[in-house]
């Protein structure tokens, strides 16, 4: 009986898988020279690294009942965070690092904010958003920043001919990895059943005697890390410092946390499922722009699937009811 | 409604029920959950079709689509939970979706006059029109709701457990508002778990099992034993069991303890192997004094002890030191409704890594042991019925084998079949050595389960008397101050 639960998930991930081959088939019948090469399949899953690791920490933060509209100003502040390290003459580890602890820093801002202010996660986020941003932009005095080379910008970059063996390069890698923890963190995890539990009913968290604002500061602060991996991504794609990028970001992130079956009520919502929902996303931009549609095509599209996505999810776990 | 049959895939929710309901009667729906009630209910609202069977409403074919021409058509759902603004005014409550408009304006007065005549036929003509609904205590919201049901002109009101959070005053005063509508000559079905409520306002009764009409008779031919061996389907000997117990050392200890604004200087003493009741009407403090010696709310002063433990703690440690707390609210407080059977039993005590393997046998054996009705542990236990969420509720306090089990209205709105295996479980916990706290507003449960009672009256609690000292009678004077 135990396959209950794991059969409704596996549901959610193959109608996910079910979707996103119906965009990608869709693009390679149209474009069957390019798009279902080996090649491009490689492409999209570089592309989507930067939402991908920012939608494990969203799926966490909405698994809670939390939300964070912040994170595109996140990972602009880490991109100028690491850039600023490497210009002040630190090594690449030591700017990768600075760039983690500014994720971490925001999302230790964030969470504080909510459990000691007792303030909404929308409202906090929504003010997070404009002061992150305006900070990255006071460090970088409103400009790029220009930063020496090193291989911190070969993460996502396209692999040579003798490294061809890796398959990926090392951040789609490392995007996977943190998605197979995180999901074990949230299933298997004492940790990970109480953010669960504070999303499905915070009152009666409290009653077990689950501390629920620490549970709340701890999911911030952990996703403040990816968002911060997230950003190290946006840098190396960059390889500058730049405080205006990512601007909307958070919309992707939350959206492909949402097409991946999460409920912004929290409680629920799937690591895979969000992983697959970026993917989609990656995919339907991507095709749109290999096929020469204009921008708001992909607009259109991905606005559609969004709503489509949750009316499915809402008829399927309707049901028949005990 | 006459042979009405309802099937969900392969089970038959109904088969053949009837149900007459006469023009100026109270008619009581009984029967344990699951009984069939709330669908034969979803039939008549029009929520649902039937597969079978015909309804008839004043002589005409009434044949519902959907819960809006139900409505329409003069039959008039009122449930336990109601669906009220909170922040629109009584008159826009009562006329949500049937404003009186000219050109899109609403048209004032003649709305106060319709709203004012409903209240005043049942009997509240002093009702502040304007004040936002917020402002008005449940029972008052519930009249409120019952106005809507008259303002529309509805032939049949259907009350399904309107007095499970009332106090008992209020019930006083919503049955002379059910009275108020049987004299306007409307038809009332009345759903309740409280058979002394139906055996005092019910003219007539109809009972079902398993889906299955059982029969329909004047209410005058027979008591409340009666009512539940029909229910049942057989008669219960002895609905309160209490065996023969021995209290033993104090276990859990309380010094004039004062939360901020409730209780006020509770002192009592509960020892192992007893179950001591706490009585008093909704807003007397009970749950705010479970509440602070649980550590949810602060206290203001005085001690709580349990064992050896002294001092103010969190629920966290509370639960280190053997102290459980079912909440009387299941839906809002006592269960996460979205998660699985096994992380709502289990929540209290999960181990950093969890074993899926483990999780599952540890919640099937106290599924098992309480005899839950589910798919499996991995159900989500929103989907189980009142009584079988309530069990899991309290078998998370046996799987953490705390020592004392504060319990807040653990039986409210569940079937009569889980009621009595609850009672089973306390006086098993009792019998073993463990402590119970109580907190229940059904008096005859109270005095049926407990050895001692105690009266909660304005934050203060009165004295634990043995129950033999008590009667339903003192205890309610108590409760009210007289």
């Amino acid at each position: 009986m135990s396959n209950l639960r794991r059969f409704s998930s596996l549901a959610n991930v193959a109608g996910l898988i079910a979707a996103w081959l119906l965009v990608f088939g869709f693009f390679s019948v149209k474009k069957h020279d390019t798009f279902m090469t080996v090649a491009n399949l490689e492409l999209l899953a570089r592309q989507t690294t930067i939402v991908a690791l920012a939608s494990l920490g969203m799926t966490m933060i909405i698994v809670s009942g939390g939300i964070d509209l912040s994170v595109g100003s996140v990972v602009a502040f880490v991109t100028v965070a690491i850039a600023a390290t490497l210009k002040a003459g630190q090594g690449p580890w030591v700017a990768l690092l600075a760039g983690l602890i500014a994720g971490v820093l925001a999302g230790l801002l964030n969470g504080t904010l909510i459990t000691k202010l007792k303030v909404g996660p929308f409202i906090v986020t929504l003010g997070t958003l404009l002061i992150i941003r305006g900070v990255a932009k006071d460090i970088a005095d409103e400009q790029k920043i220009d930063a020496p080379t090193n291989w911190l910008g070969d993460l996502i970059a396209t692999l040579g001919p003798k490294d061809h063996w890796k398959i990926f390069p090392i951040g789609v890698w490392l995007t996977l990895v943190c998605a197979v923890l995180v999901s074990l963190l949230m299933k298997k995890t004492r940790f990970g059943r109480h953010i669960v539990a504070v999303g499905s009913n915070e009152a009666a968290a409290r009653l077990c005697g689950i501390p629920v604002s620490r549970v709340r500061l701890a999911v911030y602060v952990l996703a403040g890390l990816f968002f911060g991996l997230a950003g190290l991504m946006q840098f190396s794609r960059l390889t500058v410092g730049d405080p205006t990028v990512a601007a909307g970001l958070e919309l992707d992130v939350i959206a492909a946390v949402v097409i991946g079956g999460a409920s912004l009520n929290g409680g629920q919502g799937s690591v895979l499922g969000s992983l697959i929902g970026a993917f989609i996303m990656t995919t339907i931009r991507a095709g749109c722009s290999q096929m020469g549609y204009k921008n708001y095509v992909q607009e259109i599209v991905t606005g559609l699937i969004i709503v489509g996505a949750v009316t499915l999810d809402k008829l399927r776990s309707k049901g028949p009811s005990t | 409604m006459s042979r009405i049959v309802k099937r969900f895939g392969a089970t038959v929710a109904l088969n053949g029920v009837n149900l007459n309901v006469e023009k100026g009667e109270v008619h009581a729906l009984v029967g344990e959950n699951g009984s069939g009630k709330s669908t034969l209910m979803r039939i008549l609202s029009g929520a649902i079709q039937p597969d079978e069977g015909t309804m008839m409403l004043d002589g005409q074919p009434y044949q519902p689509h959907s819960p809006m021409q139900g409505r329409h058509m003069g039959v008039a759902m009122i449930y336990q939970e109601l669906s009220l603004c909170p922040d629109l005014s009584v008159t826009e409550n009562v006329l949500l979706g049937m404003e009186m408009t000219s050109g899109g304006f609403i048209r004032e007065s003649e709305q106060r006059k319709k709203v004012s005549a409903a209240l005043e036929e049942l009997g509240y003509p002093d009702l502040d029109l304007d004040a936002p609904v917020r402002n008005y205590t449940i029972a008052i919201r519930q009249i409120i709701e019952i106005a809507r049901a008259v303002a529309l002109g509805s032939k049949v009101v259907v009350l399904d457990e309107p007095t499970s959070s009332l106090t008992q005053g209020d019930v006083e005063k919503l049955f002379v508002a059910i009275e108020k509508l049987k004299a306007s000559g409307r038809a009332i079905i009345y759903i309740s778990h409280f058979l002394d409520e139906i055996e005092r306002i019910a003219d007539r009764l109809t009972v079902l099992r398993d889906g299955e009409f059982i029969s329909s008779f004047p209410a005058h031919e027979t008591d409340a034993n009666g009512i539940v061996s029909l229910m049942v389907g057989r008669t219960i000997e002895d609905a309160y069991p209490r065996s023969k117990r021995s209290p033993g050392e104090p276990i859990l200890e309380l010094g004039a303890l004062s939360g901020k604004t409730k209780p006020e200087g509770v002192t009592f003493q509960l020892r192992r192997g007893e179950v001591l009741g706490v009585a008093g009407l909704n807003g007397s403090g009970r749950t705010e004094m479970l509440r602070v010696v649980f550590g949810l709310d602060a206290v203001k002063s005085g001690s709580v002890k349990i064992g050896k433990f002294d001092g103010r703690a969190k629920p966290h440690d509370r639960w280190d030191q053997g102290l459980g707390l079912v909440s009387e609210d299941r839906k809002e407080e006592g269960l996460a409704l979205t998660m699985p059977i096994a992380d709502n039993l289990t929540l209290t005590r999960l181990p950093a890594i969890i074993s899926a393997a483990k999780q599952a046998a540890d919640a099937q054996n106290w599924i098992s042991k309480m005899s839950v009705k589910c798919r499996g542990p991995e159900q989500a236990i929103g989907e189980l019925s009142g009584g079988n969420q309530q069990k899991v509720a309290i078998a998370r306090l046996l799987y953490h084998d705390v020592d004392v089990l504060m319990l807040d209205e653990p039986t409210r709105g569940i079937d009569v079949g889980s009621k009595e295996q609850i009672y089973g479980v306390i006086d098993q916990l009792a019998l073993s050595g463990k402590a119970v706290l109580m907190v229940s507003s059904y008096l005859p449960e109270l005095l049926g389960v407990c050895d001692r009672i105690a009266v909660m009256h304005k934050g203060h609690l009165g004295p634990a008397r043995p129950v033999a000292e008590c009667t339903q009678e003192s205890i309610m004077q108590e409760a009210s101050g007289a």
